[in-house]
């Protein structure tokens, strides 16, 4: 890990702590002088702004924390309290919640370059399943979060959520019970996911690690998807990618204050401002836009197959679509990694970010009409283009010719201007 | 140094080993065990099981929805035409086939009691709705019949029948 360390301690003092822990020389290594390649442009600035947001996440979370209480008598009134009375509570509370929809768009846009540049090729497989686990991770702590303040939405979306063990055969019922504390949503089911919400940030955190240190073995991949050759196609992290995205933070402070100050409600939902109630299903029961597309896939799946009768198929059916991320290393054979190299892969790309989109926007249209059609037609192209298209584009499409390194492919960018 | 040629055969080290090993393991069983099992109903929660209700002031053609283990419970009160409706599907055309007979009690035929989560994932059917005179989900779009039998959509069972049983004519034990 230390290959990159061009760090001599400048004094006694560092040279003694040098040798003791080399904290400070690890550090340099990997914070400053990382090689990293010279090409990247700003759809690789938001790796570091979902460490800048789950920071916001961690900070404000403990901070709500300390005024916040677990229990459903309590859970919504705490919640108004933080708003109204808590010295600076209503800005406080609006960024965490806020912040959780600016994770994930950040999120959706790391794993969608991912996915067009190829960074999940070999050798980044772990760097990417790893991204997908904290992806995972991130949803259902989402998920928690979204139970504490304890409003019908809270209450009757973690019913719904909670149902989908009952589609496990045989155990399903005993699964929900142990997951729920009870027969139904209750006082231990909001205790209970108010601890794991807690804990749930710092094991992300513990698998960020992870991903940081998967990525800093093999190094950054890059828009061209060559491998760095030599040393003329790095420049090291600090100080031009760490200003890079300090600015790409900057920008993306702008919407996420926005939405702070002058509507930190629009994303939330109306009904989530009357407290939970156990006998009233609200007319339309809508996840956080987020969870959207898998709620769609959960949905789409409303016919039994042989045996599989629809209820588990959904279930089935949104599980794979998650599980399906974590394979695609091995169901896109081809060589080429960047899909600007790619003529027909980008075409079934661009698809698919549509498709996805549609997807999110079906999850919230009422399940009738023309809309469960769609939503079967969109959740079928979600897994043809892991499934289909991408195994046999690797084998029958010709990519374009690459350049030989990244140096060329920046020189030659320059020449042609 | 233990060499190469010491290990291939069994000795009395190996069998210690590996019963170290297995009581370990039930040890740790042992331990984790209270710590998942503290995550199921507790003892309050589970004292709430059995109650009783009078269903004699609900009107022909009314629902109530009561309070069963945390669950919302409807009590239907139906109608000779529902009954009827209901009793006239044939089996052939159920999703979770069951008579209209299975699901009441003798002689109370006109009480119908049932937990009120869709069967697919929880919600509360609106009642008098739906295609099929029954309950209809806003959901996900289950439609219920006049016995609380899944017709159409992505529920796969019939609302569930509590066990309950008449301790007089108009009183009910539920649980």
């Amino acid at each position: 890990m230390s290959e990159h360390s061009t760090y001599v301690p400048g004094n006694a003092v560092e040279k003694w702590l040098d040798d003791r822990l080399p904290v400070v020389r690890f550090a340099k290594a990997h914070l400053m002088d990382f090689p990293t390649p010279k090409n990247l442009n700003y759809w690789w600035t938001f790796g570091a702004i979902l460490v800048m947001c789950l920071g916001v996440q961690i900070v404000t979370g403990i901070i709500l924390a300390m005024h916040y209480t677990p229990n459903t008598a309590l859970a919504f009134d705490s919640v108004e309290h933080i708003r109204r009375n808590v010295s600076g509570g209503r800005v406080i509370q609006a960024t965490h919640a806020v912040g959780a929809s600016m994770f994930f768009v950040a999120l959706y846009v790391h794993m969608f370059r991912g996915l067009y540049y190829g960074s999940y090729k070999a050798p980044r497989e772990i760097l990417w399943i790893l991204g997908v686990l904290i992806f995972i991770l991130t949803m259902a702590t989402a998920f928690m979060g979204y139970i504490l303040p304890w409003g019908q939405m809270s209450f009757w979306g973690a019913t719904v959520i909670s149902n989908i063990f009952t589609a496990i055969p045989l155990v399903g019922e005993n699964i929900k019970q142990l997951v729920l504390g009870g027969f139904a949503v209750g006082n231990p089911t909001l205790n209970r996911f108010f601890s794991l919400h807690y804990l749930l940030p710092f094991v992300i955190a513990a698998v960020v690690a992870l991903h940081i240190w998967a990525l800093h073995v093999p190094g950054n991949n890059n828009p061209v998807g060559v491998e760095v050759k030599d040393s003329r196609d790095t420049i090291p992290f600090h100080p031009y990618y760490t200003m890079k995205d300090l600015f790409a933070m900057v920008l993306f402070m702008i919407p996420f204050a926005w939405f702070i100050f002058f509507a930190p409600d629009i994303l939330g939902h109306p009904d989530n401002y009357i407290m939970a109630n156990s006998q009233v299903t609200p007319a339309h029961i809508v996840p956080e836009w987020y969870l959207l597309p898998f709620y769609t896939i959960l949905r789409a799946i409303d016919f039994n197959v042989l045996f599989i009768d629809s209820k588990l198929g959904g279930v089935i059916a949104m599980g794979g679509a998650m599980v399906m991320l974590l394979v695609v290393p091995w169901l896109d054979t081809s060589k080429v990694r960047s899909g600007n190299f790619r003529p027909m892969f980008k075409w079934f790309y661009w698809l698919f970010v549509i498709n996805f989109i549609g997807l999110m926007y079906l999850g919230a249209q009422p399940a009738e009409g023309i809309y469960t059609v769609l939503a079967k037609v969109c959740t079928a192209y979600y897994f043809v283009y892991f499934l289909i298209v991408l195994p046999v584009l690797s084998r029958i499409e010709t990519p374009k010719p690459l350049p030989t390194s990244i140096s060329e492919s920046v020189l030659g960018k320059n020449a042609h201007a | 140094m233990a060499t190469q040629a010491e290990h291939t055969t069994t000795n009395r080290r190996d069998f210690l080993y590996v019963a170290t090993g297995a009581v370990g393991a039930v040890g740790t069983a042992a331990v984790v065990w209270p710590l998942i099992n503290q995550l199921n109903p507790d003892a309050s929660t589970l004292a709430l099981a059995s109650i009783q209700y009078d269903v004699g002031p609900i009107a022909e053609g009314q629902s109530v929805t009561i309070m069963w283990r945390g669950l919302p419970v409807f009590v239907r009160h139906r109608t000779e035409a529902e009954i009827a409706e209901a009793k006239a599907v044939p089996l052939s055309d159920l999703k979770d086939p069951q008579t209209d007979e299975e699901r009441t009690k003798p002689g109370h035929e006109q009480w119908l009691i049932m937990i009120a989560n869709c069967t697919h994932l929880g919600c509360i059917p609106v009642g008098d709705a739906g295609d099929f005179d029954g309950w209809f989900c806003p959901c996900h779009g289950s439609h219920y019949d006049t016995a609380g039998r899944i017709r159409r959509g992505p529920a796969p069972a019939n609302l569930v029948v509590p066990p309950y049983e008449f301790i007089s004519d108009t009183l009910v034990q539920i649980g």
